[in-house]
């Protein structure tokens, strides 16, 4: 499994391996917000929290058909079926090889952006603190999806009308646990809620995505 | 490589829910090599995917030992962001086996081992497609047109190459068009064609969905 995830994560690094796309993504939504919404720092600080935790979706979003289609095209994912290791943990090495490619580029920039939009340092540590506890589970709800769409031909807009619903309990608790954070106030049980979906994403979806993947390779 | 021996008992295969092949009976021991012929659309490649797990049978029991098979397809599954050797590398550390030189010598790639796979032409794609089956360490190869786009000496190279595997206590299971020039038996699947109008091995909707 380490074979795994060591060749994804080459695979990212070489060229058009999409590595630093999402980061582009990011960086190009913390620069335009300010000049879309007007250069008050007062209001860039309000509403940081919410737009910095949307573009990390976004962001992570535009990498996901990559985790398997490509897989799929050149019969690696047909060769890793018939392989030792189970197919859960290809999917689990292969959601955490584009956690390390996309979440966590994202979690380390964040604070650079936040910077961008007018946040103070108690902002840097809760976006950092919330997206490095939220991201993990963007990643792992984006394989099952594509999961769900590997065999499908131009399945990137199914694959974002699948995962986006599914997104939005982290998106929520992610954004308010930075924003009562950021305020001052208490936020333990929005932290809690966004580690639990984690923790349940990472625990259970292996299995559902694996089942999917073998229904597809029919 | 004690008991290698892969058993198919009344099999029946489908391709998108409706029967391809049904009634298939046969034996593969080791040391043998057996060679499916077939038209195209006969079921070949859905048998081979049937046999290698891929997906589950019809009907009927495949016997085989655990972890034994080794499945070639027509893709063959390469990076072309990595080169020669590291595509090699990385399915031999996924299979547990480490040494890719005698694999890289019996096709003899060492002199491409640090190309960029995408920079290969067919038939030297095909050729490491081929590389990798020697560095799973499976007894059983399930191969599916191997000598596509390989020249003569290629195919000698490959045929060689199951010489040697079934030599060693393996057995290979090959669908192929061509003369390999090998002591192999023939079974042919044209006999064995499924009525796809019959209605009773047409699954319905639900059981499709919920398969």
């Amino acid at each position: 499994m380490i074979a795994l995830l060591a060749r994804d994560l080459r695979l990212a690094i070489r060229a058009g391996g999409g590595f630093g796309l999402g980061l582009a993504f990011f960086l190009i939504v913390s620069v335009l917000v300010p000049f879309a919404v007007g250069p008050e720092a007062e209001v860039l600080a309000r509403i940081a929290p919410g737009i910095l935790w949307v573009g990390a979706l976004l962001a992570c979003l535009l990498s996901l058909d990559r985790i398997f289609q490509l897989d799929f095209e050149d019969g690696s994912l047909d060769l890793l079926a018939t392989a030792p290791i189970p197919m859960e943990g290809t999917v689990a090495v292969k959601a955490l090889a584009h956690w390390i490619t996309t979440g966590l580029p994202l979690v380390a920039a964040a604070p650079v952006f936040g910077a961008l939009m007018s946040l103070d340092e108690r902002g840097y540590w809760w976006i950092f603190v919330t997206l490095l506890i939220g991201t993990p589970a963007l990643s792992m709800i984006g394989a099952f999806g594509a999961a769900l769409t590997v065999g499908l031909k131009r399945g990137g807009l199914l694959l974002s009308l699948l995962v986006l619903p599914l997104y939005i309990p982290t998106l929520i608790f992610g954004a308010e646990a930075a924003t009562r954070g950021i305020g001052g106030f208490d936020n333990t049980t929005p932290l809690l809620m966004l580690a639990g979906i984690t923790a349940a994403a990472v625990a259970l979806l292996p299995f559902a995505a694996s089942a999917a993947i073998r229904i597809n390779l029919r | 490589m004690s008991a290698v021996e892969l058993t198919v008992t009344d099999l029946a295969v489908a391709r998108g829910g409706v029967a391809v092949l049904e009634g298939l009976g046969f034996r593969l021991k080791a040391g043998q090599v057996l060679v499916l012929r077939g038209p195209n659309g006969s079921g070949k490649t859905t048998l081979l995917r049937t046999l290698a797990g891929l997906q589950p049978p019809m009907a009927g029991e495949i016997s085989l030992p655990p972890e034994a098979i080794a499945y070639g397809a027509h893709a063959d599954g390469l990076k072309g962001t990595l080169t020669v050797a590291e595509n090699l590398a990385f399915w031999a550390r996924i299979h547990g086996t480490h040494e890719i030189e005698p694999a890289l010598a019996d096709f003899n790639l060492q002199a491409l081992r640090n190309r960029a796979a995408h920079s290969l032409s067919a038939g030297q794609k095909r050729r490491l497609g081929l590389a990798r089956l020697l560095v799973t360490g499976r007894p059983i190869w399930l191969l599916d047109e191997p000598t596509v786009s390989l020249d003569q000496a290629s195919v000698a190279l490959f045929a060689t190459a199951v010489r040697a595997h079934v030599a060693g206590g393996g057995a290979a299971l090959i669908a192929t068009h061509i003369d390999l020039g090998l002591d192999a038996d023939i079974f042919d699947v044209g006999p064995f064609k499924a009525d796809p109008q019959a209605p009773s091995r047409t699954p319905s909707a639900f059981d499709e969905a919920f398969a």
